[in-house]
């Protein structure tokens, strides 16, 4: 019991004088590189998709993707292969992705009817995903050095506590000059994001819900809905279907995969 | 040739007898044409066509293994020859720890530009589909590709050869004398059996992207001969060596593009070389939509010194990209190839948009403006707009 306490107060001690010796900057990047810590080791995973987009009159329409998920070794990005499923006239074609944390990622899109593979300029990375609310930026692997951070508040979210801190995207090509992430102080899970666009007025803003936990380690969600504020259109992701430890290899992300993706 | 496709094709349904998971897919595509410069020779005004596309599909051994038929057939309205199926693909791709192999009929696209696809040369071309030549035949082939620290290798072996198709005489646009294929001769004694190869290496060097190839064997694209007794053209297939190489170089929302063949072995021509080189320039969200724009300028260049052998002989592409991100997946691209020596342009235009989950419909449309004597003087009052729409099931 008395070493109970003794360990308890010695990382309450450390972690004030901690603190106090760290800046906002600091914070931020402990608790960036700790959520990515978090999520090391999951090796790989596949997972279901369905995506809803509905226009401010409440036009609605669905989309059915499959993504499969590598985890990058010795500091490189991870890799990442999406295959749509619906609407019918893109069913077969995919998308693949490198991460790098120093540089562009190398995208590759791949057009069933014509068997081409297209590289996809990173400037585009700003674009909208599937003529969604998500751009191409935003369902990339968020590598650290992707951003700068700067700690604010401790917030309550839900029946939980969020880190709120700030994230600015070192990409001179990214769409956002700053977001506000909201994650959990329990299990480091982003819960809400607000985008800033380039003019410094808030764009769109993320919740993320109905966490899972797989593998009694990694922590994946359920339910993305993206917002964007200036054009009132919405876009959630329903994710289902994941699936860890199914094999998968450094050649089911190659140019050569990308053609035989069903 | 016939025997030998129809006994890959039973090979590989027999192979995959253990029915797990099948999948059909399929479209249907309706399409109609209106010729804006008049009835032309062939006597009308508009055009009406339609194709039937299938694909069963089989996923097995965990992903390793993988078996696609794809069939095609279409119908035409006024020219016979127009109407016409194809195996697209009847192959069968197995994937083990070093290499992939890709076994029966299929279809392999090579090259980065968009003006003039010169290095791609695996498929014939299914030229009485759509002017833009995009279109092609299902080519048998055994295909082994390896991906390796230093690059992807691709080797190909190519039994069997595909003539061209050609419309027919009351085809729009066609030639004024119709396209003997029974009379078509080739510079091998084995004739459309003689087994064509191929290789291809190709590699990332950080932003630039390099592949070489080489192909030996029937080239793709026939002399045409005139055969003044039986007033018809008679097409010649020589045997060519091809050389290629692609490059493309990534830089922020800048995409530079080459490609280069050089081409030697037929007797009637000297050895000749092609170039297309340009890039192409995204602005992603444009104005503050979610547009994105992007723009294509390239330069077509070859050697061959005869009008009548290219009309792209030093000619000039320019083009938009309109890609809208909207939820009916909105696009529109428009391009002019431009002849600063002659002057001659050709205008295309290409607009899609999705309606509800299953439709698709396309507007294309084909101007030609200031054609002097060169081959495009054959399509000169062929101006045409084009709408097509697709059911997807």
């Amino acid at each position: 019991m008395t070493k109970i306490l003794a360990i308890m107060l010695t990382v309450f001690i450390s972690n004030v004088c901690f603190a106090q010796a760290q800046t906002a900057e600091e914070k931020g990047l402990e608790i960036a590189r700790e959520a990515d810590r978090r999520g090391e080791g999951f090796g790989d995973y596949e997972a279901s998709m369905k995506m809803v987009l509905s226009s401010r009159r409440g036009d609605r329409s669905e989309r059915d993707l499959r993504v499969r998920t590598l985890e990058g070794k010795d500091g490189e990005g991870d890799k990442g292969l999406t295959i749509f499923d619906t609407p019918a006239d893109v069913r077969g074609t995919a998308l693949l992705s490198w991460s790098h944390a120093d540089r562009d990622d190398d995208q590759w899109l791949y057009l069933p009817a014509l068997k081409r593979v297209k590289t996809i300029a990173s400037r585009s990375q700003s674009g909208a995903f599937m003529g969604s609310e998500f751009a191409f930026e935003d369902m990339r692997a968020q590598e650290v050095d992707k951003y700068t951070y700067k700690y604010l508040r401790d917030e309550p979210c839900g029946e939980l506590t969020c880190f709120v801190f700030e994230r600015y995207p070192q990409d001179k090509y990214s769409g956002y000059t700053r977001q506000v992430v909201w994650m959990d102080q329990a299990e480091y899970r982003v819960h809400k994001i607000d985008y800033y666009d380039r003019k410094q007025s808030l764009l769109k803003t993320l919740s993320v819900s109905e966490h899972s936990q797989y593998l009694e380690r990694f922590w994946q969600p359920g339910r993305m809905e993206m917002v964007n504020h200036q054009t009132g259109k919405t876009t959630e992701l329903l994710w289902s279907d994941y699936q860890f430890n199914t094999g998968l290899s450094e050649s089911d992300f190659t140019q050569n995969s990308l053609m035989r993706a069903r | 040739m016939r025997w030998r496709l129809l006994a890959i094709g039973l090979g590989l349904l027999t192979y995959n007898v253990p029915a797990l998971a099948w999948e059909w897919r399929g479209e249907v595509g309706l399409e109609g044409r209106y010729f804006t410069a008049g009835p032309g020779a062939e006597g009308y005004w508009h055009n009406s066509s339609a194709y039937l596309q299938g694909q069963l599909l089989h996923e097995w051994n965990d992903r390793r293994d993988l078996f696609t038929f794809t069939p095609f057939f279409r119908v035409d309205e006024n020219d016979p020859e127009r109407t016409h199926g194809d195996i697209r693909e009847l192959i069968w791709i197995h994937v083990a720890d070093q290499w992939e192999s890709r076994i029966g009929i299929g279809k392999v696209f090579w090259g980065v530009t968009e003006g003039r696809h010169l290095v791609d040369i695996i498929n014939q071309t299914d030229a009485v589909e759509q002017q833009d030549l995009e279109s092609k035949l299902g080519q048998p082939m055994i295909n082994l590709s390896t991906v390796r620290s230093w690059g992807t290798l691709d080797f190909y072996v190519l039994p069997g050869f595909r003539p061209r198709t050609y419309a027919g005489v009351d085809g729009r646009p066609s030639l004024p004398l119709p396209v003997e294929a029974d009379a078509a001769r080739y510079a091998s004694s084995a004739e459309e059996n003689r087994i064509d190869g191929a290789v291809r290496w190709q590699h990332m060097f950080g932003r630039l992207q390099l592949a070489l190839s080489h192909f030996s064997g029937t080239g793709r694209e026939p002399l045409l001969f005139i055969n003044f007794f039986e007033l018809q053209y008679e097409p010649y297939y020589p045997v060519i060596e091809q050389s290629g190489i692609e490059l493309q170089y990534l830089l922020g929302g800048w995409l530079f593009k080459a490609e280069a063949i050089r081409r030697s072995g037929n007797r009637f021509e000297g050895a000749m070389r092609a170039a297309d080189v340009g890039f192409e320039f995204t602005q992603p969200g444009l104005w503050g939509t979610g547009m994105d724009l992007g723009w294509i300028v390239e330069y077509l260049w070859e050697d061959r010194d005869d009008p009548f052998a290219s009309a792209l002989s030093s000619d000039v592409l320019l083009g938009n990209r309109m890609t809208f991100n909207d939820i009916a997946s909105t696009e529109l691209l428009w391009g002019l190839i431009w002849d600063p020596d002659t002057g001659e342009r050709i205008y295309t235009l290409e607009s899609s948009r999705r309606f509800g989950s299953q439709w698709r419909a396309t507007l294309e449309g084909q101007f030609y403006s200031r054609v002097g004597r060169s081959p495009l003087s054959l399509v000169a009052d062929e101006d045409m707009i084009q709408l097509e729409v697709i059911r997807y099931f």
